[in-house]
């Protein structure tokens, strides 16, 4: 979850001309979503409480806890990573991790990547979320292969997109995009690509060129 | 022009000299020559791609085979072949056009990947349970009707993978009926976009519920032509028992869900365990087996489909008492403002709602405007949607960063976790055993690759 506290200016996304209709004057600011306090509610307590127990260094380890709309996401050091998902796996018998997911942050100053992993644990019908933030310039996450080996491909797959390095992952290459491809696409800063359409004398702009509302 | 003397010039198997051993290209015709040449080969090992072009890999998935006689020794699996950025694309539409989007993702389930998503978006809108009753109705009727789509297509085109021609044609049969519902609720047999943030496009047509009565009766009544033929049948055992073994605990640590998941006797079905869309209210049984092998996926699938049908006579009695219910969200700033009708030219827009807002209402107008161009915005955060597909564990992780776009948009695709799998079941077995393995996954490449 984005720790974004920049503000948004205008309603059209455009900073020079164009914006005749007075909105561009608007300035919003995106909820600030910090840690939660206790009680989280729900079995989030439970969760924390038994994850203290069962690793000492939790103060250490853990970030921020963030419970939102009903789920809850713990943030963790990288340098703890491979160690906390280690105790989840085996004392709080989370078996299952679905996978990873990338976000690209570019705002956020040191910590511009994060690697999201939605966790399941089937013995107490439980899920919960961790979240990894790196910066842009090492982008290095201990790999969770050797915990869920499930996590091979998925890891790939955010290489790939994000250029986020998963230390330690057996065979970290591409898997989506061919193997000589340049840049990882699905990063902020990597255009949508695409070109003009024209159509019936009209010209309709690529997606990402087009007026965009914010 | 093959020739005695010299047998490496063949148009339809030339081999080439590199530095890891003879590559043979084999693209049809005379095979005789080609097995002569590997024969005469001192190489016990022999590298085979199996694909991306095969037409028993179910798409355009690649598996590398590493063969010693007819035992498999390493599959490795390439995929990527029909990635399209469909994650990427959605960063630059509004919310409500995202659904056109993920329902191209697993083409065999759209309704499955619209739905995902949706979850989400209003999970993130905090509108999950202003969802009208009747909307939920409707998805899951629609999800249980594309359940038995889907499940036909994969026994279907399994059982034509090991030789079997007729199942596949029963299975087509049934599907076709299936598709003619979806064509007579939303216009479209697949890539429907029918199911949208806040609720569905278009309520039902009014003969639906007739319709629906009657499909399903035939359905019941044509599922046991397969039934027949194939449960018990000594051949068809044969192929599938035993074969692309995977217990409880591969399953758990490679994340596998779904119907390979319930065939180590594991009863994991999330539409019980963590119901969505009102799947408590309905009564309907997991199915399982503890054979963790094909047959089992396959007693799962066919016996999904009795399951599925038993769902959607509870949903066609439900909708007969929600008779005239809303089945879009009541808020004006987030359900799609288009009424749509059937005209001369097809489905579209209602021309008498445009008669209205164009000319009586310029509010209407301009709110119709603003939310079509611009769409609605969604407050910041994240969350992680799942549904049950034919396939698992179908989940959506939504970021929003308070936009009318999605920030970032991944799907957690079972297919794509599923295939992963193919190793672990297919090593050390016989070739032929590798198509019914991957077939028993039931991989979808639009989903594995998005």
């Amino acid at each position: 979850m984005s720790e974004n506290t920049t503000t948004d200016q205008g309603m059209f996304g455009t900073h020079d001309t164009g914006d005749t209709s007075g909105y561009g004057g608007l300035v919003h600011t995106p909820a600030f979503t910090g840690s939660s306090e206790r009680p989280y509610g729900s079995y989030f307590d439970e969760v924390a409480d038994e994850l203290e127990r069962a690793y000492p260094d939790f103060a250490d380890a853990i970030e921020r806890v963030v419970v939102d709309r009903g789920e809850l996401t713990l943030f963790v050091k990288r340098k703890k990573l491979f160690d906390v998902a280690l105790i989840l796996r085996d004392k709080l018998l989370f078996e299952m991790c679905m996978g990873v997911s990338g976000v690209h942050y570019p705002d956020e100053t040191g910590r511009e990547l994060h690697a999201v992993y939605p966790l399941l644990s089937m013995t107490h019908n439980r899920r919960i979320r961790i979240e990894v933030c790196i910066p842009d310039s090492d982008p290095h996450v201990p790999s969770l292969v050797e915990v869920w080996a499930g996590n091979n491909w998925n890891e790939r797959e955010t290489f790939d997109m994000f250029g986020i390095i998963f230390d330690g992952h057996p065979g970290l290459t591409r898997i989506l995009m061919p193997d000589d491809w340049r840049g990882h696409p699905q990063r902020k800063d990597y255009p949508l690509g695409g070109i003009p359409v024209e159509y019936k004398g009209a010209t309709v702009p690529p997606p990402d060129e087009r007026r965009s509302y914010r | 022009m093959s020739n005695s003397t010299d047998p490496i010039i063949d148009p339809y198997a030339p081999s080439l000299e590199t530095t890891e051993g003879t590559v043979f290209s084999v693209t049809g015709g005379d095979w005789d020559s080609l097995v002569t040449e590997i024969g005469a080969s001192k190489e016990e090992r022999v590298v085979v791609n199996m694909g991306p072009q095969h037409p028993s890999t179910h798409g355009v998935l690649r598996l590398v085979l590493e063969l010693e006689g007819e035992t498999v020794q390493e599959v490795r699996c390439g995929i990527g072949y029909l990635h399209t950025g469909i994650e990427k694309n959605m960063e630059y539409r509004n919310w409500t056009q995202g659904v056109t989007f993920v329902t191209r993702m697993d083409y065999l389930a759209p309704l499955f990947n619209e739905t995902a998503y949706c979850l989400a978006v209003e999970k993130l809108l905090g509108i999950t349970n202003d969802v009208p009753v009747r909307a939920s109705v409707i998805r899951v009727l629609m999800m249980e009707f594309n359940r038995i789509s889907s499940h036909m297509v994969a026994l279907g085109t399994g059982a034509l993978e090991l030789g079997a021609l007729t199942p596949m044609i029963f299975c087509f049969r049934e599907r076709e009926k299936v598709l003619d519902v979806f064509e007579m609720i939303s216009g479209l047999r697949m890539n429907m976009a029918y199911i949208r943030p806040g609720g569905v496009a278009q309520d039902l047509p009014p003969e639906a519920l007739t319709k629906i009565r009657e499909t399903v009766k035939e359905l019941r009544r044509d599922f046991q032509d397969n039934d027949k033929l194939l449960i018990g049948n000594t051949i068809w055992m044969k192929r599938t028992e035993g074969i692309g073994y995977l217990d409880l605990a591969g399953c758990t640590t490679l994340g596998i869900t779904g119907p390979v998941l319930r065939s180590t006797g594991m009863p994991w079905d999330l539409r019980k365990m963590q119901p969505y869309s009102g799947y408590e209210n309905y009564n309907f049984d997991v199915i399982t087996a503890d054979t963790c092998d094909v047959y089992g996926r396959f007693l799962i699938r066919m016996g999904e489909l009795e399951q599925s049908l038993r769902i959607i006579e509870q949903c066609v009695d439900k909708l007969e008492g929600l008779a005239g219910a809303p089945v879009m969200v009541a808020d004006k700033k987030i359900a799609w403002p288009s009424q749509l009708a059937l005209g001369g030219d097809g489905i579209g827009n209602s021309l008498e709602h445009i008669r209205q807002i164009m000319g009586t209402s310029m509010e209407s107008l301009i709110h119709h405007f603003k939310l079509v161009t611009e769409g609605f915005r969604v407050p910041v955060g994240e969350v992680y949607a799942t549904v049950e597909s034919p396939r698992g564990e179908l989940g959506a992780h939504v970021v929003s960063d308070g936009g009318t776009r999605p920030y970032r948009m991944h799907f957690r695709e079972p297919s794509f976790n599923n295939l992963q799998s193919t190793s672990a079941m297919c090593e050390g077995s016989l070739i032929a055993d590798i198509v019914a393995a991957v077939a028993s996954i039931d991989p979808v490449m639009g989903g594995v690759d998005r």
